[in-house]
């Protein structure tokens, strides 16, 4: 597939998860391809990084499930927090260990998943949605029960996959890029590298193998489809690309001339963009 | 090298003191400070403390602040991490936007949650880590702006709050110390709430209290914060730190 015919089976009010962590191996090349789009009043469920904040600048959330937004070297995310300042979108702000159980009960068909965090803090004010539970054992403890975070769909990128959607990473951390594909009616795998399924267990153990094609509904090769985020070990964040991101949000005017530059075409033209803007700044 | 030592190196030891006797659990530090404490605890008087390289490893090794690690013990990516702070075998020093007298912290947004005023980072694993595994602070400027009557958005929960909240939950609550640019903090009052320890050498009592937005319980006899020892000076100086890093954090 390609990243447009991804966008092309979304819809405008749904619910979508977005995989990476922070300024991580975020889908961004689908994310790109989303912004090209119509599809608005999106729900997103996100360990935020720059998808939210692109999404929040260009008007598309209307409402962002969330622990944290960050760039990670960066650490506010400026589009996200001036989105919020102006109270752009609802929000439903979790804990990072609540969010992570929620999509693992959506995974598993679950309601909920009981679990001792929330409690006490200001997680419960803010979201008088949730419930809590008490342990029907001999410790009675009482505990928050995590609603199951079901999305409509998931947007993923990984190093590697075959054709089917069997997906590789080869990085340090999986991130939860499983468990949001689990949790999705529908899933979307973005790689660096299509390669035949023999190839996949060729150099790395089967348990870089992270998620499985009974889960995804597409595939799309897109290089250099986590930039400006990183993609270890096939790429590095790019941290001037990066900083010139968050300076360019800082005015309307700024934004809008990055936008011209790197957001108005398509992939091939955000890669040629950047490929440019990377031999200015040698 | 010289004899002077430095607030930010008064604040490395400070921070080390709070691993002290935690032994063999993950020490999680958050901002320069802390992790080049947490990494002189290790090499001085908590050798079981594991550590990670910020992403997904724990490392066997103890390199500077900035400096790749060579030797890696295991795996941690962001799942496992979780498990760890859950089953409680990880002390964690977080940062404060906001923290009040009990201990409540605040790193998600200044202002009115629903608009805020200043949107900041979002609570995190703020809520996890103080119901489950030990948890202390790390404020960089000790101010009237970081040490408020009342947080703006409880992420970190404090003694009032757990105490609320029922016996059972809380059992695993503990927020350990609050350690600041001027200051080492403890909660050892009869309620809970926030008392001076030590002053670092140079401050005075009256200087904490004047960066406090609220009463403060203070001794009548205050200690000064321990210097580092020769042998700490030379670990921060020429091991752990040698671009002094902890300097862009602690000026003084």
């Amino acid at each position: 597939m390609t990243a447009d015919e991804v966008v092309a089976r979304l819809e405008t009010g749904m619910t979508i998860g977005i995989g990476g962590w922070g300024s991580r191996r975020k889908p961004m090349a689908l994310i790109r391809a989303l912004l090209r789009s119509d599809i608005a009043d999106l729900t997103v469920v996100s360990y935020g990084g720059p998808d939210v904040g692109l999404l929040a600048a260009a008007g598309k959330i209307r409402k962002l499930i969330a622990a944290f937004v960050t760039l990670d070297s960066i650490p506010l995310e400026p589009h996200f927090r001036s989105a919020r300042e102006r109270g752009a979108f609802e929000m439903t702000e979790l804990d990072e260990a609540m969010f992570m159980w929620g999509l693992t009960a959506a995974g598993h068909r679950l309601p909920f998943i009981p679990i001792r965090a929330g409690l006490g803090s200001d997680v419960m004010r803010v979201n008088p949605q949730l419930r809590t539970v008490r342990s029907p054992y001999g410790d009675g403890e009482e505990l928050v029960a995590v609603p199951a975070l079901r999305l409509d769909a998931a947007l993923v990128h990984l190093n590697r996959a075959d054709a089917r959607g069997n997906g590789q990473y080869l990085g340090p951390d999986p991130y939860f890029d499983d468990l949001f594909c689990e949790a999705a009616d529908q899933a979307y795998l973005s790689c660096e590298r299509i390669v035949d399924s023999a190839e996949l267990q060729a150099e790395h153990g089967p348990q870089t193998l992270l998620v499985s094609r009974a889960y995804i509904n597409g595939v799309v090769e897109a290089p250099g489809g986590a930039h400006f985020t990183s993609c270890a070990p096939d790429y590095d964040r790019d941290e001037a690309f990066q900083r010139a991101y968050a300076q360019a949000a800082t005015a309307p005017e700024e934004w809008r001339r990055f936008t011209e530059q790197f957001l108005s075409g398509d992939e091939d033209t955000y890669q040629a963009a950047v490929a440019a803007f990377a031999k200015e700044a040698t | 090298m010289s004899e002077r030592v430095t607030r930010a190196e008064c604040c490395v030891v400070a921070c080390a003191e709070a691993w002290r006797g935690d032994g063999e659990i993950l020490a999680s530090p958050m901002g320069i400070v802390p992790t080049i404490g947490a990494r002189l605890a290790k090499l001085t008087f908590s050798p079981d403390l594991l550590l990670t390289d910020g992403e997904a490893l724990l490392i066997g090794d103890v390199p500077a602040v900035g400096s790749g690690s060579q030797v890696t013990e295991g795996w941690l990516p962001y799942r496992r991490h979780l498990a760890m702070v859950a089953g409680g075998r990880r002390h964690v020093m977080m940062g404060a936007s906001q923290l009040d007298r009990y201990g409540n912290q605040n790193i998600s947004c200044v202002g009115d949650w629903a608009k805020p005023r200043r949107q900041l980072l979002g609570v995190r694993g703020a809520p996890i880590n103080t119901l489950n595994n030990p948890t202390s602070y790390w404020v960089p400027r000790h101010s009237p702006r970081v040490f408020v009557e009342r947080v703006d958005m409880v992420s970190g929960v404090g003694y009032d709050r757990a105490a609320a909240a029922e016996p059972v939950t809380t059992r695993f609550h503990e927020i350990r110390r609050v350690l600041t640019d001027l200051a080492v903090l403890d909660f050892a009052t009869p309620d809970r709430s926030l008392r001076l320890c030590s002053v670092h050498p140079g401050v005075t009592v009256h200087q904490v209290r004047e960066a406090t937005g609220f009463p403060l319980t203070v001794p009548d006899e205050v200690p000064y914060t321990r210097m580092p020892s020769a042998e700490e000076l030379r670990l921060i100086r020429e091991v752990l730190d040698p671009k002094e890093l902890r300097d862009r954090e602690v000026r003084a």
